[in-house]
């Protein structure tokens, strides 16, 4: 890892940032194995430079990309937003990264370009995750186009002012924080712009748990887990919050929604 | 034969201490892990301790309940009759991990997470039995473990009778088998480890099913004749 030139914002979370060891040592990334400590251990293994990432659908410009050619690392910026697991935990987390819809407006998409599929790194050699078939890998994530053209939609190349650990999703990953992390697709090689509504991973696995939406929603029980609150990691074992519609983000994204029944559009 | 007086002797002076402290032994471990966290000191609970806490107790019960599943088996391979003696031994403490599993899930989660109240924790298990498969099944599983807990000392055996007391423990199979469910449904996406585990209660089955079908296609013999 190296330190990274960026920025300060006003994205500020009222409360403590997570310890950067639980931030690094407490993962979801099953493409190194289902364990919370799998990614710390396995990710060294995924190679991250060189990384390039292929641009596909209704856009202008596609084609295969150089990471450097799709982020313009002096123009980083630090984000600290709240990630809230669907597994009923959360950290607070000092993002570096640049907005996704910056990024993804130099793509010029068309107005056939309704939605935004990511797809995660596949390499069963340096992911011995995948050779199990806990998901249908690759990974797969998705946003409607409005919602990545948000301003709180992020992508992140580094946390804690430095580059981002494998484990986190290096080189490159999105944060979407009013939503479930594992929207927040990591380690992205394939930007597509779509028409229809593109397959994400975990609805795909399970669709009466797993939305397309998967907004944060303290209302919606969860077939898994209550949502109501939610453990915080590194604030000591018994540590837990209220766990706020749109995980705290509601004035910024609440609009996206206007009149969806956010229930049945989970 | 010297090879069996001392295991002979094993059996008699050391098989059933040895099993309580294997058995205590997961349960210590957790206890000392909790006693460093709660001090500060570096400990092996992880950045979840709770979620730890519960994943430990479950696996731990769940895999001491197929342990005592293998005992039979285990006695007709090796012809080792003594291994008998713990067979009820192994069986509670599956029974106790599951109550600390359950204990677990009810003070560090619903307890908490209601703002530690009484009421708030109660209703909360009811949102989760009926809501929550996964849950569903753990607590059918260990009620179902309740009244073979009960019955597992051997004034209790000798109260019901073997015939009406193997009757009642025969409902560890279906137990085991929605344990295992239990486990399937919790996590998520398709893991390898409630394959296993059910793989492993599966052949524990089979193996049962093999004996008793052989048990029943034999001549039953009629009386001692000769």
């Amino acid at each position: 890892s190296g330190a990274l030139p960026f920025r300060a914002t006003d994205y500020q979370v009222a409360d403590e940032s997570t310890p950067y060891e639980a931030v690094t040592g407490y993962n979801n990334f099953y493409e190194f194995g289902v364990g919370k400590d799998d990614p710390a251990r396995y990710a060294s293994a995924m190679t991250t430079d060189p990384w390039s990432i292929e641009i596909e659908g209704h856009a202008t410009r596609t084609g295969r990309f150089a990471l450097e050619d799709v982020v313009d690392f002096s123009a980083l910026e630090e984000r600290i937003y709240r990630l809230r697991c669907v597994e009923a935990w959360s950290m607070v987390i000092p993002w570096i990264g640049i907005p996704l819809g910056a990024v993804l407006r130099q793509f010029e998409p068309t107005s056939d370009a309704r939605y935004v599929q990511f797809i995660t790194y596949q390499d069963a050699g340096e992911m011995r995750g995948t050779r199990s078939a806990v998901l249908d890998w690759p990974y797969k994530e998705g946003l409607r186009m409005d919602e990545a053209m948000n301003e709180l939609a992020f992508l992140a190349v580094g946390l804690y002012g430095e580059v981002l650990p494998n484990q986190n999703g290096a080189p490159i990953r999105l944060v979407v924080p009013w939503k479930y992390g594992y929207k927040s697709i990591k380690s992205i090689v394939k930007i597509r712009f779509v028409s229809d509504e593109p397959e994400t991973s975990w609805k795909r696995s399970a669709p009466r748990e797993y939305g397309f939406y998967s907004n944060v929603n303290p209302n919606r029980a969860h077939p898994r887990w209550s949502q109501a609150s939610e453990r915080v990691i590194g604030a000591g074992p018994f540590a837990r919050r209220e766990t706020e519609m749109f995980n705290g983000y509601g004035p910024e994204v609440a609009g996206l929604y206007a009149g969806m029944d956010l229930i049945e559009n989970h | 034969m010297a090879k069996n007086a001392v295991l002979r002797s094993f059996a008699k002076d050391w098989l059933k201490p040895l099993t309580f402290w294997a058995l205590a032994l997961p349960g210590l471990w957790l206890g000392w892990q909790w006693g460093l966290l709660l001090s500060g000191a570096p400990h092996d609970l992880g950045f979840n301790p709770i979620e730890k806490t519960h994943r430990f107790l479950g696996d731990t019960a769940l895999r001491i309940l197929l342990i005592s599943l293998a005992v039979t088996p285990f006695r007709d391979l090796t012809r080792w009759l003594p291994i008998m003696k713990v067979r009820r031994r192994i069986g509670l403490a599956a029974f106790w991990y599951a109550a600390a599993h359950l204990v677990a899930y009810l003070g560090l989660d619903l307890y908490l997470a209601a703002g530690m109240s009484l009421t708030g924790m109660w209703a909360g298990l009811w949102e989760d039995v009926v809501k929550r498969i996964y849950i569903t099944l753990g607590m059918t599983a260990f009620i179902l473990l309740i009244p073979l807990a009960l019955t597992s000392f051997n004034a209790m055996v000798r109260r019901l009778g073997a015939r009406a007391w193997q009757n009642l423990h025969y409902s560890v199979y279906p137990l085991a088998v929605i344990a295992c469910l239990h486990y399937g449904f919790m996590v998520k996406g398709n893991q390898l480890g409630p394959w296993i585990h059910g793989g492993i209660l599966a052949l524990l089955l089979a193996y049962r099913a093999g004996v008793w079908i052989r048990s029943r296609m034999k001549p039953q013999p009629v009386a001692s004749t000769s």
